[in-house]
Formats: C-alpha cells, sequence, structure tokens
C-alpha cells in the first residue's frame, strides 16, 4: 500500500479529526488557528515595518 | 491628453453626455496620474506592498472562482484537480484577508484619510465588509455539510441582529448566486474605486515626511495633499 507522504506528514501535524482547540480566559475565547493567524499578521505588520525596503539602483 | 493639443470643442459638442464624461474623468484623472511612472520616496517600505498583495489575491480568487463556478460542485468535490483550484480558491481568499487586514492596520495607524483622502478611507472599509460578506457566501455555497452547519448558524445570527427576513441562508441558489455574481462585481467595483481614488489624491505621507514638507515649502492649506 502506498502513502502520500505529504498529505500524512500534514495530518500528522495537523490533525482536522478532532475538535478545534480554544484558548479561553475570562471573556476571550477564540480558537488557537485564529490566535496564530492574528499572531502572524501581528509579526508581518511589525516586519513590514521594520525591515528596509531594497532599493533600486538608478540608471544615469 | 491636454486640452492644448486638441481642437476646441463645440457648443454642441459640449452638451453631449460624452464630452461631459470625457472632460470630467480627464480633469480628475490625466493619464500621467492615472498611470505614474514614479511615487514619493516615502512609498518605498514594505507597509505599502499590502494592498497590491490584496489586488493580486482578488485576481486569483476571481480566476480559480470562475474555474470552479464553470465546472460546478461534483468536479470541485471529487475531481483531484477540482479540489486542488477549490483549495487554491480558499488559500487566495487566506491571503486576500491576511494583506487586506495588515494593509488596514497600516493605513490606520498612518490616518490615511488625511488630505482630501476621506473617501479613499471609506470605499477601502466599505470593501472590507463586502468581502466579509462574499466570503461568508462562499462557505454557504461549498455544498458539504460544513456549509449546512454554518448556514443554521448563520441564520441564528442574522435573526438574531434583525436581518433573517432578508436573506435566506439555507437557500444554496440564493447564496451562491451572490457569491459568484453581485458581491463579486460590488467587490471589484468599491476596489477599481479606491484605486481610482488613489491615484487622483496620492498614497497619504507618513507623519514625519508630512510636518517636514509643509515645513519646507507648501503652504498650511496644502498639507496632506497629493504629492
Amino acid at each position: 500500500m502506498i502513502v502520500p507522504v505529504v498529505p500524512t506528514v500534514l495530518a500528522a501535524l495537523f490533525d482536522l479529526s478532532d475538535p478545534p482547540r480554544y484558548l479561553h480566559w475570562h471573556f476571550f475565547q477564540m480558537s488557537v488557528a485564529n490566535v496564530i493567524v492574528i499572531a502572524l499578521m501581528i509579526a508581518v505588520f511589525a516586519a513590514a515595518v521594520l525591515i528596509p525596503f531594497p532599493k533600486r539602483e538608478r540608471t544615469p | 491628453m491636454s486640452d492644448e493639443k486638441r481642437a476646441p470643442v463645440s457648443a454642441a459638442e459640449r452638451q453631449m453626455w460624452t464630452t461631459w464624461v470625457r472632460e470630467r474623468a480627464v480633469r480628475a484623472l490625466p493619464p500621467e496620474k492615472l498611470l505614474p511612472d514614479r511615487q514619493p520616496a516615502y512609498v518605498s517600505s514594505w507597509i505599502y506592498v499590502f494592498g497590491v498583495a490584496t489586488i493580486a489575491a482578488l485576481i486569483v480568487i476571481v480566476v480559480s472562482g470562475m474555474v470552479l463556478g464553470l465546472k460546478g460542485p461534483t468536479w470541485w468535490h471529487i475531481s483531484s484537480l477540482g479540489r486542488f483550484f477549490n483549495s487554491i480558491h480558499l488559500w487566495a481568499v487566506e491571503l486576500f484577508f491576511f494583506a487586506m487586514v495588515v494593509h488596514l492596520w497600516g493605513k490606520f495607524f498612518m490616518a490615511a484619510w488625511r488630505g482630501g483622502r476621506a473617501r479613499t478611507w471609506v470605499t477601502g472599509a466599505i470593501t472590507f465588509l463586502v468581502a466579509i460578506g462574499a466570503a461568508f457566501t462562499g462557505y454557504l455555497s461549498q455544498q458539504n455539510f460544513d456549509s449546512q452547519w454554518i448556514a443554521s448558524e448563520g441564520k441564528d445570527g442574522l435573526n438574531s441582529v434583525g436581518i433573517g427576513a432578508f436573506f435566506n441562508v439555507a437557500n444554496f441558489g440564493q447564496m451562491y448566486t451572490f457569491h459568484v455574481i453581485l458581491l463579486p462585481v460590488v467587490v471589484v467595483a468599491l476596489v477599481v474605486w479606491h484605486v481610482l481614488l488613489v491615484r487622483r489624491h496620492g498614497v497619504v505621507p507618513p507623519y514625519p515626511a508630512r510636518v517636514k514638507a509643509a515645513t519646507a515649502s507648501r503652504p498650511a492649506a496644502e498639507e496632506g495633499s497629493a504629492p
């Protein structure tokens, strides 16, 4: 039996068969997936502000 | 095209609606402003990339959506190529909202409504809201148990805010029409309007550049206007 590698590895990392996990603290409740996406957006926003944009060489 | 290069418009021509539209359009957006070949120095920053990244994702969404619409639900559920295009469509939407939110944050902290750019800000904000509706109807159009679950939850949500009588989220035909025709047309039209407003009023300058420009050469009344 041939097992497709990539789907098997991904399925091991991200088990979608179980109910989603939630972070819950007082009134705050959000799925871990959404928390990760929001954290990624904040990280990308900070990187976009801080990392210098490459300068293009001007031809005379 | 400048007025010097054209023959003067006659009185009869001036009464034509085409003349009226053309003259107003060229006055508002002359070609060098519509398709510029350079931007101010402060645009050289990664934070200015996310608007065009959003548009790039939107193009992928529209093209992959057209393929999905042509082939139909059985194809996107059963065949491997159909599932591939289904995934392209989904992940393009994920990137669309990701880039759009970072773009929104960037413009919010720049106060991008400064200098007569309120309509640019408002069209962007409305595009965001309409896009949420487009994505929601997309989830409802999947034709699987997930869409049925989202429809039943969404129906409760819409009823709770008093608009449940206007939309039947359990009606696939209605939601599919919203998803593939009505809302995409509105989103694309708003994006085109938004980009034309950016072309007309220019990219908003950051705060320090605005202060320097104002103290260096500009009169106070022009602060924050087009660069």
